[in-house]
C-alpha cells in the first residue's frame, strides 16, 4: 500500500530567501510524524505547500500515491488532508455543529441536513475523546474546546491525513495531555498525523517519528524511541547555546505597585481585571502566568499606561498615576515590550534606525528645541543601540521588516533599555525566536534586574517563567493569585492554578 | 500567473511606475484619438502647443496648477497619515467662504497685511471644517471617508444658498455671485496681463515647507510612523490622537488655501463654480505625486498640462474635451495597478 503522504524533493523560495530546499519525507497510516525546528526554519512553508496555499517551486507532494494538484487547497481536502492552523479558523457567532457544516452542504438545498451531521459528529466525539457540546456557540468556548472543534472539522470531513499546527501553543499542561489522548486515538485508527512544534517535550512524548528542519533543510529524520532530547535540541540549532542563568540579586522596595485595579472590557480580546493587588519590587522579575486571555494582556495595558483602570491606583516609585498615557508612564521610567512585536513594536515600513529612536520623540539630545530631528545624532544612537545589543543589518537604513524576528526583538529590548527603565513590563519577549535570540533576550531581562529594574515578566512558556522569576503570579479569569516564591511552585501546580483551581475564593 | 510580495521595494520603484503610468495613459489617449477621428501625434502636437506653446498657453497652465497643488496637497497629507479625507471639495469652499466674508469690506488692512491674514482665515476655515470629522473618526470610529465626502455637499449647499441669498451682490446682474473681493486683498499678477497670479508661488513655498516639516521635524517624524503603523506609535509613546489633529488642520488649511487663493487670485469673487472639482481632481494629483509634496507638485502640472492642453486640442483638431477627463481618470487608474506592482512582482509561471 502506497504512504498516506509522500513528498519528494520539495523546495521553495520566496525571492532570495530559501524557505525550503530538497525536503524528501513520507507520512504513513497509524502514525505521528512531528517537524521540529526553529521559527523560520520551513515548517510553515512545508505544510503550507502541502495543503496547497503556496506552489512548490519544485518537488512534489503525492496523496495515497496520486500527485496532489498544486496550489490548490481544495485538491488537498479532496484528498483528504486536513490543518489546523495555529490560529483558528472558525465562525464565532456559530455553533459547533453549524461549524462542522461549513462549507460541507450544497448551497442550492434550502435546509441544513443536520440530524445526520449531529449523529455523525457526536460518534466522532465519543471515537476520539474530542469532547464538546454540538450546541455550544464558538464564542463561549475556551480555547482547548476550539481546538477540538477545528479537529473535529477536519475528521468530519473524512480526512486521512491532520496537520496540526503549533496546537498546544495556547493550551494548559492538562488540555495538552488530553490532546495528546485524542492524538493517540487518532492514529490507532488508521489516520496519519502530522505534528509541528518546537517544544522538545511534547514530541517526545506524543510522536512516532521526527523530522528535524534547520534553514529549510531536512538535517535528519529519526525514530522518536531512538531519539534523545540532547540530541535533538543540537540539530535543532545547530551548536549548543547557553541560556544564561538567574542568580540571586539585591531585592529594593517595590518600584511599581497596584492596588485594587479594575478595568472594563475594552474589546473582544481583551479581559477585565477584577481587584489585582500586586507590587513588584526593584531587582525583581516576577513572572505572570495563565492561559492566554485571562487578564495578562490588560494587566501589562494598566502598568504601561495603554488603559485607565476604572477603579484603583497604579503607584510608580510610591507616587499614584494620574496621567494614563503611555508617554506618561514612559517618563515615569515604564518600559513596555510588547507581545506582538511587528504590530506594536515596530514600523516595519520606517528603517532600523527610526524605529530605534522611535520612543524618543521627547529626547532633546536627538530632538532640537524648534522640533527640528538630530538625524546624524539619531542615526549615532541608533548605530549605538544596534552594536551594544547586536542587532545584525545590511544598512542602517533597511526597513524594520525586512530583519528576522530575533533582530526586531533585540532592536527593541535595546531602545527601551537604552532609556534606562526602572520598571520593565515584557509580553511574551521570547516567543517564536530561535535559541541565541533568546537567550540574548533572557540575558537583557537579567542584566535589567541586576541592574535594580522591577521586571513583569508575561509568558506562556512556563519553563522560561520558572527559569528567570523571582516570584510568579497565576492570572486566571481577571483575578490574580498572591505570588509564590519560585521554589515553591512547579509546572504541574502552575497547570492546575492556570486551570482554576485555588481561584474560588475570589 | 500568481503575485508574490517583494522583500525590499527599492527607492525609485514607485516614482518608475509613476512614469510608466503615465506612458501607458498617453498611450490609451492616443487611441482614444485615433478613434475620435483625428492622428495621434497631431493631436499630441496641439496638446502640447496648447499647454507650453506660448507665454499666454504657459500662465494658463500655471494658473490651472495653482489650486491642484493645494488640493494635491491637501489629500496628499491626509493619506499619508491613512486618514481618508475625501472632502477637500468642500474645504476649498470653507476657505473661499471665509476669505469672502472678511476680504469683501469687513475689514479693510494695506495690501502687505490683507493677504496674508485672508489666507490665514482661509486655512484655518478649512482645518476647522475638517476638524469634527477627525475627531468622529478618532473618539467615535466613524468613517471619516462618509463624513468628508457628505461634507462637501453641506458646504456647497451652503454656498448656493449664501450666492443666492444673503450674499448676492446686487450689482451682478442676477448671477449668483458675492461681492467682490476689496483690492487690497486682491492677490497680484506674476505676469502681468495674464491669469497667473501670487498664488501659484504661494503653493509651490506651501508644498516645499510641508516638505521640510515631513521629512525634518518631529511632527514629520510622528506621523509618518502614525501612518505607517497606529499601534506601534501609540507603543512608542506617539499620541496618534494629537498627530492626527494636527495632520487634520494642515491638510484641512491647504484645502482652505486652495479657494483662497482661487478666489482672491483667479476670479476676484466667489461664485459657484468657483472649482469643477479641484478638490477631487487633488486625490488624483496626490497619488501621482505618490503623496509625496515635491510630487504633488509635478503632477498638479501634468493634470493641468492636460486639462489646457486638452482644450486647445479640441479646438484645433475637432475631438471631445472631456478626453481630459478620461485621460485623468487613466492615470489613477494606472497609478493604482502600478502600486499594487510595486508591493508584488509578478510571476508567469505554473
Amino acid at each position: 500500500m502506497a504512504p498516506l503522504l509522500e513528498v519528494i524533493n520539495i523546495g521553495k523560495s520566496f525571492g532570495s530567501l530559501v524557505a525550503n530546499r530538497n525536503i524528501t519525507f513520507t507520512v504513513n497510516s497509524g502514525e505521528v510524524l512531528a517537524i521540529l525546528g526553529e521559527n523560520g526554519a520551513g515548517k510553515t512553508t512545508l505544510m503550507n505547500i502541502i495543503f496547497g496555499h503556496y506552489l512548490a517551486d519544485e518537488g512534489v507532494v503525492k496523496c495515497a500515491g496520486r500527485e496532489l494538484r498544486g496550489g490548490d487547497p481544495r485538491a488537498a481536502i479532496e484528498a483528504g488532508i486536513g490543518m489546523v492552523h495555529q490560529h483558528f479558523t472558525l465562525a464565532e457567532n456559530l455553533t459547533v455543529l453549524e461549524n462542522t457544516l461549513v462549507g460541507t452542504q450544497s448551497l442550492w438545498k434550502p435546509t441544513l441536513s443536520s440530524a445526520e451531521a449531529r449523529q455523525k459528529l457526536v460518534a466522532l466525539t465519543d471515537q476520539f475523546g474530542l469532547y464538546i457540546n454540538p450546541d455550544a456557540y464558538v464564542h463561549q468556548m475556551s480555547v482547548g474546546e476550539k481546538q477540538r472543534l477545528e479537529i473535529l472539522k477536519t475528521l468530519f470531513n473524512d480526512c486521512r491525513l491532520v496537520i496540526l499546527d503549533e496546537p498546544t501553543a495556547s493550551l494548559t499542561p492538562q488540555e495538552a495531555s488530553g490532546l495528546f489522548a485524542s492524538i493517540r486515538k487518532m492514529v490507532s485508527s488508521g489516520l496519519g498525523v502530522i505534528l509541528i512544534s518546537h517544544k522538545l517535550n511534547e514530541i517526545m512524548q506524543v510522536s512516532d517519528r521526527i523530522i528535524v528542519l534547520r534553514s529549510g533543510e531536512t538535517v535528519g529524520t529519526l525514530k522518536t524511541a531512538d531519539a534523545s532530547k540532547r540530541q535533538l535540541g543540537e540539530m535543532i540549532v545547530g551548536q549548543k547555546i547557553m541560556r544564561p542563568v538567574r542568580r540571586s540579586s539585591r531585592m529594593f522596595d517595590p518600584k511599581i505597585r497596584l492596588q485594587d485595579i479594575c478595568t472594563r472590557k475594552t474589546n473582544l480580546q481583551s479581559s477585565m481585571l477584577k481587584n489585582i493587588n500586586l507590587a513588584v519590587r526593584g531587582g525583581e522579575i516576577m513572572g505572570v502566568v495563565g492561559v492566554a486571555g485571562n487578564g495578562q494582556q490588560s494587566l501589562a495595558k494598566v502598568m504601561t499606561g495603554h488603559i485607565k483602570p476604572t477603579n484603583g491606583n497604579v503607584i510608580i516609585k510610591g507616587v499614584i498615576a494620574l496621567e494614563y498615557t503611555p508617554m506618561a508612564f514612559m517618563e515615569l521610567g515604564v518600559a513596555y515590550i510588547p507581545e506582538d512585536r511587528t504590530n506594536d513594536g515596530v514600523v516595519g515600513d520606517m528603517s532600523v534606525w527610526e524605529n530605534a529612536v522611535l520612543t524618543e520623540t521627547k529626547n532633546t539630545d536627538l530632538v532640537s528645541s524648534t522640533k527640528i530631528v538630530r538625524t546624524l545624532q539619531c542615526r549615532s544612537a541608533a548605530e549605538g543601540i544596534c552594536s551594544v545589543n547586536d542587532v545584525r543589518f545590511q544598512s542602517i537604513n533597511q526597513p524594520a521588516r525586512s530583519l528576522s524576528g530575533g533582530n526586531i526583538q533585540k532592536l527593541l529590548i535595546g531602545r527601551w533599555f537604552a532609556r534606562s527603565p526602572e520598571i520593565i513590563v515584557a509580553c511574551q519577549p521570547s516567543r517564536g525566536l530561535d535559541e541565541g535570540a533568546i537567550s540574548a533576550v533572557h540575558q537583557s531581562l537579567l542584566a535589567a534586574r541586576g541592574s535594580g529594574a522591577a521586571v513583569v515578566l508575561i509568558s506562556e512558556d512556563l519553563e522560561e517563567i520558572l527559569a528567570l522569576s523571582d516570584s510568579i503570579i497565576v492570572m486566571y479569569d481577571g483575578y490574580a493569585s498572591a505570588p509564590f516564591e519560585n521554589n515553591d511552585v512547579d509546572i504541574t501546580s502552575l497547570g492546575m492554578r492556570m486551570a482554576g483551581e485555588g481561584f474560588d475564593a475570589f | 500567473m500568481r503575485f508574490e510580495a517583494r522583500e525590499t521595494i527599492p527607492q525609485w520603484l514607485p516614482w518608475m511606475t509613476i512614469a510608466g503610468a503615465c506612458v501607458g495613459t498617453l498611450c490609451f489617449a492616443a487611441v482614444l484619438i485615433a478613434a475620435a477621428g483625428a492622428p495621434p501625434l497631431v493631436g499630441f502636437k496641439e496638446l502640447f502647443i496648447g499647454s507650453f506653446g506660448s507665454r499666454n498657453a504657459i500662465t494658463e497652465t500655471g494658473a490651472t496648477a495653482t489650486p491642484l497643488i493645494f488640493t494635491g496637497l491637501a489629500a496628499a497629507i491626509a493619506f499619508r497619515a491613512k486618514f481618508w479625507n475625501i472632502g477637500v471639495e468642500g474645504q476649498l469652499y470653507a476657505g473661499a467662504l471665509a476669505v469672502t466674508y472678511f476680504g469683501t469690506g469687513l475689514i479693510e488692512l494695506p495690501p502687505f497685511l490683507m493677504i496674508p491674514f485672508l489666507l490665514i482665515v482661509a486655512c484655518v476655515a478649512g482645518g476647522l471644517t475638517l476638524l469634527p470629522m477627525v475627531l468622529l473618526r478618532q473618539f467615535m470610529r466613524v468613517d471619516e471617508v462618509v463624513t468628508t465626502l457628505l461634507t462637501n455637499f453641506v458646504i456647497i449647499l451652503l454656498v448656493s444658498y449664501l450666492l443666492e441669498g444673503p450674499w448676492k451682490d446686487p450689482y451682478s446682474l442676477g448671477w449668483p455671485q458675492a461681492a467682490a473681493i476689496i483690492d487690497a486683498g486682491v492677490l497680484p499678477q506674476l505676469v502681468p496681463r495674464s491669469r497667473l497670479h501670487l498664488g501659484f508661488a504661494i503653493a509651490i513655498i506651501a508644498a516645499i515647507v510641508i516638505w521640510f516639516v515631513q521629512s525634518r521635524t518631529i511632527f514629520g517624524f510622528s506621523s509618518k510612523a502614525v501612518g505607517l503603523n497606529q499601534s506601534a506609535a501609540r507603543h512608542s509613546g506617539i499620541s496618534v490622537t494629537k498627530t492626527i489633529i494636527f495632520i487634520g488642520l494642515l491638510s484641512g488649511g491647504m484645502a482652505g488655501l486652495a479657494g483662497a487663493t482661487e478666489t482672491i487670485g483667479l476670479k476676484g469673487y466667489l461664485t459657484l463654480d468657483l472649482s469643477p472639482g479641484f478638490g477631487y481632481t487633488g486625490i488624483a494629483v496626490a497619488m501621482l505625486g505618490n503623496l509625496h509634496p515635491i510630487g504633488v507638485i509635478f503632477a498638479a502640472i501634468f493634470m493641468a498640462i492636460i486639462y489646457v492642453g486638452a482644450d486647445a486640442m479640441s479646438r484645433a483638431i475637432d475631438v471631445p474635451t472631456y478626453l481630459a477627463d478620461v485621460i485623468v481618470a487613466t492615470t489613477v487608474l494606472a497609478v493604482l495597478i502600478g502600486q499594487v506592482l510595486v508591493r508584488y512582482r509578478v510571476v508567469i509561471r505554473g
